[in-house]
């Protein structure tokens, strides 16, 4: 390929991964020659800033057509972009919670490695989010999945956070086997690995024999990636990974990363298997499985929301509530309505904004005292009642309480798994029914911050970038759930109802 | 201006919640007044709409609404499918309920002078609260509905959890789930009803449902009667049906009085405003029925509360037990499904708010110079309290169904109803009439002239902030008693040609 052909492709769709990637090198060779004296924060800044101007890339390219390079290993179509901009969004919120991390020992030398992974993290995100191809899509996967682990065991000196990466490594790479089993299935069967050339290929199979081995393919692909959206079977790792992780961690893996493994997901699924015809030859195969998808968002749902009645940790408590989140977006995606993006995009609209906005209170409370037993929200309310009502609004809208954004989401869900014929009325009545249970935990913490005494003594200083966090998910939450309109209004206008996604 | 009325009206507590949000903490008096006052602007529109319906004025008048919410994008197909709009409105059954939220808010707040700690949140959820109740029942559409009914919830919670007695946050807990459930069950009906129908409105489903031709996806007889059933249940939780009550002894007993004025008085209510309005109004046939069942649970709910009420030994046990007996004659009421049979369980509803809005309030009274509510405990108060026995010997008159008083008109209708449709069952049921006079009066008479194992010398009598509760509430259930007709007409349109 020579410097012609290379500077013909329109490198402006990937703008934002470019702007990315450039901070990225930049704070790497800032860390390696700034004097140790400097205090390592200002990287943190300087990588908020570049996630900012990605972002502002990424509305300059909102109104393009739709677009792939590279020869259509990169796509930028307005599911891209949709996702991309809550994936950025969602990193933006992170990283200003990671600046504001003060744990007692263990980040204080690799503070720099901090901030720049979590944007090599994010590369790998939007990476598979505009990915037409397996191979670029597995790039960005791992791109994720290792900036992950070293995120995860990033407080070298504190055991909880090295059996955290260790297992996450471990429960991870294996889950990355199983995918990548699934794909070579697929790549076996097809000879390709471009999405739309697959795609192409196998709506014209006709031999019914291929039929089993697709199958299986789905189901390895389907396993494989639930490690990342934390769903059934592969979920074990959530509670402990989340406990050992710092905070910030956390709260990248349980809304960043989960918004990737779905983009993923529905990447891979629909392009794929929504082109290849079932044995009667008109329903396609998605379709044909939807069975099973409900069955494992139902045990999903079932699970998350019970286990998490037990847990007296903070942070195993959010694994499991995030998990229980994750079965409530599978709904959305076994019912394949006609609403499906937009009830999916909207819901992960709400979750980055009440999830993120609930980590950062937990970061407030927790990493002063080092534990994060759940008494430790004891008499909040007291001790500062602002804070307090924020998290209430948080987890209220986390429980789906109306007048918040979480109950629109979970709203337009059942909406979309009741509308499709035959409707999902087992699997909405679940998800109700667990959002129900959800209350006894939601609720709990909610006891102990206004019922209880107080436990700890000495205000609680919330630092600005902290401040800037709560304030806009506080503020998101609340309009979102006054008036989505506008964000349905966005949709409609930016994203053309995803018409161009297989296109 | 005239167009957002009910808007205004429904909203007007939150200048209280703003107000609130800037008062010291300390100022126990300030917060007070402010408390009460931000629910005067409520029971003033509220009463100028009741005056001006009886002036002349239509009740479509007060209809606003505001596009909110549309899911999908079906705009280009039919810009009203798959939209939620912002609507409020009210009928003659919802204005008098609305009056009867407003009023029994603004007393409720007076009898929370008794609150001890924390006043600030204390009003602040309280005037949530009215906003939850005033906001029920205006909306016009089934999502504005369980979004105001869920808005309940969560001050509700709060206000027991907190302010309450003993086992409050067990009380608390049993309320949000029980009721998290009911409102649950209610939120599938809604969104089925929507999936296939493409709209929430409610004055639109009552005819898209009973005419399958119009509608998206057809919905099924069988269907129909699920949804009816899940319906009955969702609002039995509320009512409470007999056997999903035991959340609302808890509530009764545990709650601070001046929010069981409110819970008992309004929110039970719903659960009886919900079954007319969307079980009658949507689902007809399905009604009818299952009428006979409703009436059979009636009478159960009325004899299950009377019997069990005799036994009690807390008065405010007795008081809880009678609320259910008597959400009983609601149902007996609506199972009669005749013009003078749901008449009556309306008359119920809004008589029952204020009787027992009017016990409790005596309740909180008690109490806060006591410090007890067990029967044993309490006895001879004729002596040193003379005027508050007396209002309670009114309350349980009026209770009992006394002619004259509120309660007597309501239960003479209901079992009019019932008689004409069911006579058997009516005369089992009329039995429970028999002993809801003796249980209240042998609590009553206890408390009054009983022997106590307790001195009370030096008892404060009613204190004059005390009296205006008491006699507006007192007053009011005379009023409805001698002169049935300020509830009546409202209602005409709303009851006419139920039953056929």
């Amino acid at each position: 390929m020579d410097l012609e052909k290379l500077l013909s492709f329109d490198w402006g769709l990937m703008a934002p991964e470019f702007i990315i990637l450039i901070a990225t090198v930049l704070l790497t060779l800032l860390d390696l020659f700034l004097p140790k004296k400097v205090n390592r924060r200002i990287l943190g800044w300087i990588a908020f800033a570049s996630v900012l101007v990605a972002i502002a890339a990424l509305g300059g390219l909102l109104g393009e057509q739709v677009g792939s390079i590279l020869h259509d290993t990169f796509r930028l179509d307005s599911f891209a972009k949709a996702f991309k901009l809550l994936l950025l969004v969602g990193s933006a919120l992170v990283l200003l919670l990671a600046i504001d991390y003060q744990p007692k020992e263990g980040l204080n030398e690799y503070r720099g490695e901090f901030y720049y992974l979590f944007l090599t993290g994010l590369l790998g995100t939007m990476i598979m989010s505009s990915s037409g191809d397996l191979i670029t899509l597995f790039v960005g996967l791992e791109l994720l999945s290792i900036s992950s682990y070293i995120l995860a065991g990033l407080r070298k000196k504190n055991l909880k956070s090295n059996e955290s990466a260790m297992k996450y490594v471990i429960n991870g790479s294996i889950s990355t086997a199983i995918t990548l089993f699934g794909m070579s299935y697929l790549y076996g069967i097809t000879g390709s690995t471009n999405l739309k050339a697959m795609a192409g290929t196998l709506t014209t199979l006709n031999d019914p024999q291929y039929i089993y081995l697709l199958g299986l393919s789905f189901f390895m692909i389907f396993v494989g990636l639930s490690f990342k959206l934390a769903s059934v079977p592969f979920h074990m790792w959530a509670p402990d990974v989340y406990e050992g992780a710092p905070t910030p961690v956390t709260a990248f893996l349980s809304v960043v990363s989960k918004i990737a493994g779905f983009v993923i997901l529905i990447r891979v699924m629909v392009s794929i298997y929504s082109a290849i015809p079932m044995e009667d030859g008109t329903t396609p195969m998605l379709f044909g499985l939807q069975d099973f998808i409900g069955f494992l968002a139902a045990v999903t749902m079932i699970v998350g929301n019970l286990v998490a009645l037990r847990q007296r940790n903070i942070k195993r408590l959010f694994a499991y509530s995030s998990i229980a989140h994750a079965g409530y977006l599978l709904v959305a995606f076994t019912a394949m309505s006609y609403v499906m993006f937009d009830s999916i995009w909207f819901y992960m609209l709400a979750y980055v904004f009440m999830n993120l906005g609930a980590f950062a209170i937990i970061q407030l409370v927790t990493t002063k005292v080092g534990s994060e037993d759940i008494a430790h929200f004891a008499g909040l309310y007291r001790r500062a009642p602002i804070l307090a009502v924020t998290m209430a609004v948080f987890i209220l809208s986390l429980a789906g309480i109306p007048g918040t954004a979480g109950f629109i989401g979970k709203l337009n869900i059942f909406l979309g798994a009741l509308m499709v014929s035959p409707s999902h009325y087992v699997l909405a009545s679940i998800m109700i029914a667990t959002s129900v249970i959800s209350y006894f935990y939601y609720f709990g913490i909610m006891t102990q911050m206004f019922f209880r005494p107080r436990a700890e003594e000495g205000k609680l200083k919330v630092p600005a970038a902290t401040t800037a966090v709560l304030i806009i998910c506080a503020a998101a939450t609340i309009l979102f759930g006054v008036m989505p309109q506008l964000a349905f209004d966005f949709l409609q206008s930016n994203f053309n109802q995803f018409l161009d996604f297989m296109g | 201006m005239d167009s957002f009325y009910l808007s205004l009206l429904v909203f007007s507590p939150l200048l209280g919640i703003v107000l609130l949000a800037f008062m010291p903490k300390a100022n126990e008096n300030g917060l007070k007044m402010l408390g009460v006052l931000g629910t005067v602007p409520a029971v003033i529109l509220a009463l100028m709409a009741y005056f001006s319906y009886l002036g002349g004025k239509s009740l479509e008048s007060f209809a606003e609404q505001v596009n909110w919410i549309q899911f999908g994008s079906f705009g280009a197909l039919d810009p009203n499918l798959f939209t939620v709009k912002y609507e409020l409105g009210i009928d003659g059954f919802a204005l008098l309920m609305i009056v009867l939220t407003s009023v029994l808010a603004l007393l409720a707040a007076i009898a929370s002078f008794h609150i001890k700690k924390e006043w600030k949140g204390y009003f602040m959820l309280f005037l949530l609260l009215e906003i939850g109740m005033l906001g029920v029942f205006t909306a016009q559409n089934l999502i504005l509905f369980f979004i105001f009914f869920e808005v309940t919830l969560i001050p509700m919670f709060f206000l027991i959890g907190k302010w309450g007695y003993f086992d409050k946050e067990k009380a608390a807990y049993s309320f949000l789930i029980y009721n998290g459930l009911g409102s649950a069950v209610l939120l599938i009906v809604i969104m089925v009803l929507f999936a296939k129908t493409g709209t929430t409105n409610i004055e639109a489903l009552k005819v898209l449902v009973n005419s399958p031709e119009q509608v998206l996806t057809p919905i099924s007889e069988s269907l129909k009667m699920g949804l009816f059933i899940a319906l009955l249940i969702a609002f039995g939780v509320k009512l409470p049906i007999f056997p999903l009550h035991s959340w609302m002894l808890r509530v009764h007993v545990e709650a601070p009085p001046s929010i069981v004025m409110l819970h008992s008085g309004i929110l039970l209510k719903i659960g009886a405003f919900g079954l007319i309005r969307f079980g009658m109004g949507i689902f007809p046939e399905q009604f009818q029925q299952l009428a006979v069942l409703i009436a059979v649970l009636g009478v159960v709910n009325l004899l299950y509360g009377a019997f069990l009420a005799l036994i009690q030994t807390d008065f405010k046990m007795v008081l809880a037990y009678s609320s259910i007996s008597h959400m009983g004659i609601v149902l007996i009421g609506l199972g009669a499904y005749n013009e003078a049979g749901v008449q009556g369980a309306i008359f119920q509803v809004v008589s029952h708010g204020l009787i027992s809005a009017l016990l409790f309030f005596l309740v909180s009274v008690l109490y806060e110079r006591v410090q007890t509510t067990h029967l044993k405990n309490l006895g001879g108060l004729a002596k040193g309290m003379p005027i508050v026995s007396g209002f309670l010997l009114a309350g349980a008159m009026a209770s009992l169904g006394l002619p004259g008083m509120s309660g007597f008109v309501s239960e003479f209708m209901a079992f009019l109803g019932l008689f004409k449709e069911m006579p058997i069952l009516a005369a089992v049921g009329a039995l429970g009439i028999i002993l809801t006079a003796v249980y209240l009066l042998r609590a009553v008479l206890a408390i009054t002239y009983g022997k106590s194992n307790r001195e009370y010398a030096g008892i404060r009598d009613l204190r004059s902030y005390e009296w205006a509760p008491v006699l507006v509430l007192i007053g009011l259930i005379i009023l409805i008693g001698v002169y049935p007709a300020v509830l009546s007409q409202p209602l005409e349109t709303l009851v006419l040609g139920i039953g056929g």
